[in-house]
């Protein structure tokens, strides 16, 4: 882990929640989103903690509620207190609760994505990359260095990049889940995808549309490196 | 222990109640043999639709095993790549289309008429038939995998991926044919549910008063028949695309993969609470039984599931958020996704103030639900978070959305279907479950399926795409996939568990006597397990609960204190009654058992077969055949002598519906039409959107349609309808002179506008093979071609029975049913030429 901008988000997540803690090691891997390396991947397993811990808390104190509603027992309540249980279980449990959840999930979701798009960006134009999916390979191309690659990407750290993803013949989808959500490469259409590394090192990319038989081997070895060495590398292709 | 599992049973077959049980033998009997073949009684069918769902589940359950396995460990392949394709595909199709829908719709139709207080439902030939276009159907599904030449491109069939370039072979037909064929069993088990449901309630039972389960069965039904249309719509234009080169998906000449995906998720999402609605109904049906009171929160209940029923259909888009499509519309799906969290949050939380304010008694039954809320409230959660695009963009087509999925559909349909098999058990077998096996079960099932699918959430999380045949060793994957298998086999043992303590109790469990859970609804007045005729006499309902407020019920309907108790007249009869009032109407008189189910959809099946092997002109005998015997089917309706040729009712009674204008065959044509009104949208649809969004839409530059013929066909089509208009008005009026006359002058009209399609085909300049432009125009032609044949040949056939006195002023209920069609023709006679001659000209002219 080369440092990087960790947010705050992050750090309260990583360390407050005990399955976050749990996770510390468990979580890692070449091809993980709980083990970001970029912006958006960051971001989003940010959200996944929180919704992962409100979820547990929602399941568990349903389920008590239930068990202890389950318990046998001879008394039944006066019409009053029924009425009042039952209010304060439709109106509270049954309508505020998920209209409470999903003002705060939105709250939080709807920045979060949009600060993924690819928007223009005057004062750092992002790299601009095109990948092509086909049957069962990647083609990488470079437009301004005129370079292509099968199979590996390079990307410099902390510079936007604009992936333009395109199909050569039936659906794939590009995904790097350390550093960010999948698109889909679709015949006849491009898709832009923005992603910004934030730490150098050696991860995986792997088809995640079904695309026949060999999807399962459709990988991609992508590399984040240091400005200067990408330029580098860039120099030495063909 | 007797006393707790109600009072001693009823014995139908002694004393006085035994003449009349004969009686009523006689007339709804089940035939033995070969003959079963005939059954069309909705006991029967029902059953049998759930013995053979349990049949698919376990074969679709051995697909999931042999997938587990080689997934246990990496780096695996004992299974080749494309065998686990099509392990995948198949073990996704079987268990939503030949499990999940079936086995629930098999249920209602079971349940339905006895919980509302009818004899059977209101189309009986028409629930064999789909069972065997089932039947028929999975046979050659499955058929395919034996052969090792079984769809392999997902259970959404992705296109271009399943298009006829990259599935050369026969794969993608069988899923596109086959599981056609199974819809229309779906859809007319739809059809038929809601007229039922609508229109053959007890005296009495208002639309307030219905039990819970029916109001959930009623928007499964209109879901489906509204939701499997564009589903049926998107095989067919497939399968035109395959089979005959006409492009609809393909953007080189100016389709789009897209619509595709579209017209599957149209149905797709709908389809996922057409399982869950029904399985909720179950646990809405048993909790208050079992909680000893009322459900709390009905009118909440009712209004969250028709709800939940229109929000379904405007969801589908989650299922795409990684296609690129604008920002604004993936927010308005989220937003969308998420709210329907807000009607499944009010039933979970009646159903939880129903325990908290009850008195519960706990069973087998309960021990299940109690799984599935567990199961379901987490699969629920991580379905809000899916709903969350930038979290989908990363889970999207991992495992996590496996793990997800089974959450929901294991959880959501399969525990509560358990805890109904249980709940119902002594009601189909007449013997009452066992409380140690069936403890077992529940725990290795509810154990082994959460050690599958929890941690598999953390596979997905971990970069796990979905599909994927094998994976390598250093990603972080092998133990939790290897937690997935051993958990699966536990799952696997506790379903084989489960059902041999099914089967053992079935069999041998202790005899249960009337009502034996104290349930409040009426299908536990019938005899345990029923006679094939339900109730012999109906009683007036006033309650929700009919068998709280009088627990002796279900003695004096056996006693035939109650309405039309007798059978003397060789009819089958149940109250025809009012949609919302369940005010009795008429007298439904109902066909017997038959060949002409079984027979037309062998013939069915055959033509499938026909296609698949590409023999079209036997194909296409097969459907003239299959044509003539549906017609056939349909001439034993109303006044012939196998149907009701004597309408004389008793004293007091109303008339038969067949001598009324408002019978349940009205509401099926009407419903039915609904259905096909569906799927014409989603064709409009496909033909606007790919105008507007497809990457290369083409006007070809020397297309034409010969628009003046095509304007006459429609003029014809309204004029034909005109006329059938005011015959059938003056039979209302009682008036039938020259009924037979006008009926072939209309006919004849159909047949003109028959030919002025096929000429204003003929006369447009069109090459479907070349753009998807000329091609959906091609489909429209077809489209209305069809519906204006039918149209001429049911008029044909209402002539024919006037002439044989099958029709006319004492029984003038069929033409009232078939100007529905005519209505139906003039109208999208109409829309079609807006849409493809008006529009274009709107549009910059073509
Ligand atoms: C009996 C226990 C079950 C197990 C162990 C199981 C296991 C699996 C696994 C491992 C996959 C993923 C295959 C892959 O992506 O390569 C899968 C897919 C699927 N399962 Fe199950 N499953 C079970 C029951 C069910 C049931 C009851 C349903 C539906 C009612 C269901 C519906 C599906 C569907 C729709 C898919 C997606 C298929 C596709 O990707 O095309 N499964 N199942
Ligand atoms: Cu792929
Ligand atoms: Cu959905």
């Amino acid at each position: 882990m080369a440092g990087g901008g960790r947010t705050v988000f992050d750090v309260f997540f990583r360390l407050l929640l005990p399955a976050g803690l749990l996770c510390l090691t468990g979580c890692d891997g070449p091809q993980s989103t709980l083990q970001p390396a970029g912006d958006a991947a960051r971001v989003t397993a940010a959200l996944w903690w929180g919704m992962f811990g409100v979820s547990v808390l929602v399941t568990a104190g349903v389920t008590l509620l239930w068990l202890y509603a389950l318990r046998a027992r001879s008394e039944t309540p006066d019409a009053a207190q029924q009425r009042r249980a039952q209010r304060w279980l439709m109106m509270g449990g049954g309508v505020a609760l998920p209209v409470i959840a999903i003002v705060v999930l939105l709250g939080f979701g709807i920045p979060a994505g949009h600060g993924m798009l690819p928007w223009p960006d005057d004062e750092r134009p992002p790299l601009r990359i095109e990948v092509t999916g086909h049957q069962w390979w990647w083609q990488v191309h470079y437009p301004e260095a005129g370079v292509t690659a099968v199979n590996q990407l390079h990307l410099p750290v902390d510079r936007p990049v604009d992936l333009h993803v395109r199909s050569a013949d039936v659906i794939h989808a590009f995904w790097v889940p350390r550093l960010g959500g999948k698109i889909d490469a679709i015949p006849g259409r491009t898709n832009v995808l923005r992603l910004r590394a934030t730490e150098t090192g050696t991860m995986r990319a792997q088809c995640a549309e079904f695309c026949g038989l060999r999807h399962a081997h459709m990988t991609m070895t992508v590399q984040v490196l240091p400005a200067p060495a990408f330029d580098q590398w860039l120099e030495r292709q063909p | 222990m007797n006393g707790e599992y109600g009072r001693p049973a009823l014995d139908p077959a002694r004393g006085d109640a035994g003449r009349r049980h004969d009686e009523f033998n006689r007339v709804w009997g089940n035939p033995r043999g070969l003959r079963a073949l005939t059954i069309v009684n909705h006991t029967t069918v029902g059953r049998n639709f759930m013995l053979a769902g349990g049949v698919f589940f376990l074969l679709g359950g051995l697909m999931a095993m042999l997938i587990r396995t080689q997934l246990a460990l990496p780096g695996q392949d004992w299974l080749p790549p494309d065998i686990y394709n099509q392990l995948f595909t198949m073990h996704g199709t079987v268990m939503m289309f030949l499990f999940a829908v079936p086995v629930l719709e098999g249920l209602a139709m079971y349940l339905i008429p006895k919980m509302i207080g009818a004899r059977d439902l209101v189309f009986p030939r028409l629930s064999a038939f789909g069972f065997w276009c089932y039947i028929f159907g999975g046979t050659i599904l499955l058929a395919s995998l034996a052969l090792g030449i079984a769809p392999d491109t997902g259970w959404f069939m992705y296109t271009p991926l399943s298009g006829a370039e990259h599935t050369p072979g026969p794969n993608a037909d069988f899923w596109l044919i086959g599981i056609t064929f199974v819809e229309i069993s779906a859809v007319s088990a739809g059809v038929e549910l809601v007229v039922s449901i609508m229109r053959t309630r007890t005296r009495g039972m208002t639309l307030q008063t219905m039990p819970l389960f029916a109001w959930y069965i009623l928007a499964m039904a209109l879901m489906i028949v509204f939701g499997f249309p564009p589903l049926i719509l998107g095989s067919i234009l497939l399968e035109l695309e395959r089979a005959a080169g006409l492009p609809f998906f393909d953007v080189a000449r100016g389709g789009d993969p897209v619509l595709w995906q579209h017209l599957f998720w149209l149905f797709g999402h709908p389809e996922v609470y057409i399982i869950f609605l029904p399985a909720a109904g179950i646990v809405s049906t048993l909790l208050p039984v079992f909680a000893r009171r009322p459900i709390v929160g009905y009118r909440w209940v009712v209004l969250s599931v028709i709800t939940t029923a229109f929000i379904s259909f405007g969801l589908w888009v989650h299922h795409m958020f990684t296609i690129g499509i604008p920002q604004l519309a993936q927010a308005f799906f989220s937003m969308a996704s998420m709210l329907v969290a807000i009607p499944t949050g009010v039933q979970i939380f009646s159903w939880l103030a129903t325990l908290w304010t009850g008195r519960p008694v706990f069973h087998v039954p309960m021990l299940w639900i109690t799984g599935f809320l567990v199961i379901f409230i987490a699969g629920g959660l991580t379905g809000v978070m899916l709903a969350l695009v930038p979290f989908n963009w990363q889970v999207h087509d991992t495992h996590f959305v496996v793990a997800h999925m089974h959450y929901v559909l294991v959880g959501g349909m399969l525990f509560p279907l358990v805890a109904g098999l249980y709940y119902w058990l002594p009601h189909f077998t007449g013997r009452m479950p066992s409380r140690t096996l069936s403890r077992w079960g529940f725990w290795l099932t509810f154990g082994g399926f959460n050690l599958t699918f929890l941690v598999m959430h953390l596979t997905g999380l971990l970069g796990m795409p979905r599909r994927v045949y094998t994976y390598e060793t250093g990603l972080g994957w092998d133990w939790p996939n290897l937690v997935s298998s051993v958990g699966s086999f536990v799952m696997a043992a506790g379903v084989a568990v489960v059902l041999l303590d099914l089967l053992i109790h079935g069999l041998y469990g202790r005899r249960a006597g009337i009502n034996p859970w104290q349930a409040d609804t009426l299908e536990w007045a019938t005899a345990t397990p029923p006679s094939p005729y339900n109730f012999m006499s109906l009683p007036p309902v006033s309650s929700r609960h009919p068998l709280w407020d009088d627990p002796s019920l279900p003695e004096a309907i056996a006693e035939g204190r109650y309405a039309l108790a007798v059978a003397n007249h060789g009819r089958r009869e149940t109250w025809g009654s009012d949609p919302v009032s369940g005010r009795v109407r008429e007298v439904v008189h109902l066909p017997g058992n038959a060949w002409w189910p079984f027979v037309s959809a062998l013939v069915l099946a055959v033509m499938c077969i026909g296609l698949l092997s590409k023999q079209y002109l036997f194909a296409a005998l097969a459907a003239g055949v299959s044509l003539v015997l549906l017609l056939r089917w349909s001439w034993e309706n109303g006044a012939h002598p196998n149907a009701a040729p004597d309408a004389r009712t008793a004293e007091g009674d109303p008339p038969l519906h067949s001598r009324t204008f408002d019978g349940p065959g009205l509401w099926g044509m009407v419903v039915t039409l609904l259905a096909d009104g569906a799927l014409y949208m989603a064709l409009l649809f496909g033909w606007f959107y790919l105008w507007t969004v497809a990457p290369q839409w083409q006007l070809p530059a020397d297309s034409r349609v010969d628009w003046p013929l095509w304007l006459l066909a429609s003029a014809l089509m309204v004029g034909g309808w005109w006329l059938f208009r005011r015959r059938v008005q003056r039979l209302r009026d009682g008036e039938d002179e020259g009924l037979e006359r006008a009926l072939w002058l209309i006919a004849a009209i159909g047949l003109v506008q028959c030919v002025t399609l096929v000429a204003t085909w003929h006369g447009s300049v069109l090459a479907p093979r070349a753009t998807s432009h000329d091609a959906v125009i091609t489909v429209f032609l077809l489209y209305l071609l069809l519906h204006c044949a039918l149209a001429t040949v049911m008029t044909t056939l209402q002539a024919l029975r006037v002439r044989s006195g099958y029709v006319g002023r004492l029984a003038p209920y069929e033409p009232a049913v078939v100007e529905y069609w005519w209505a139906y023709c003039a109208l999208v006679c109409g829309v079609t030429f807006a849409a493809v001659v008006l529009w274009p000209l709107g549009w910059g002219g073509v």
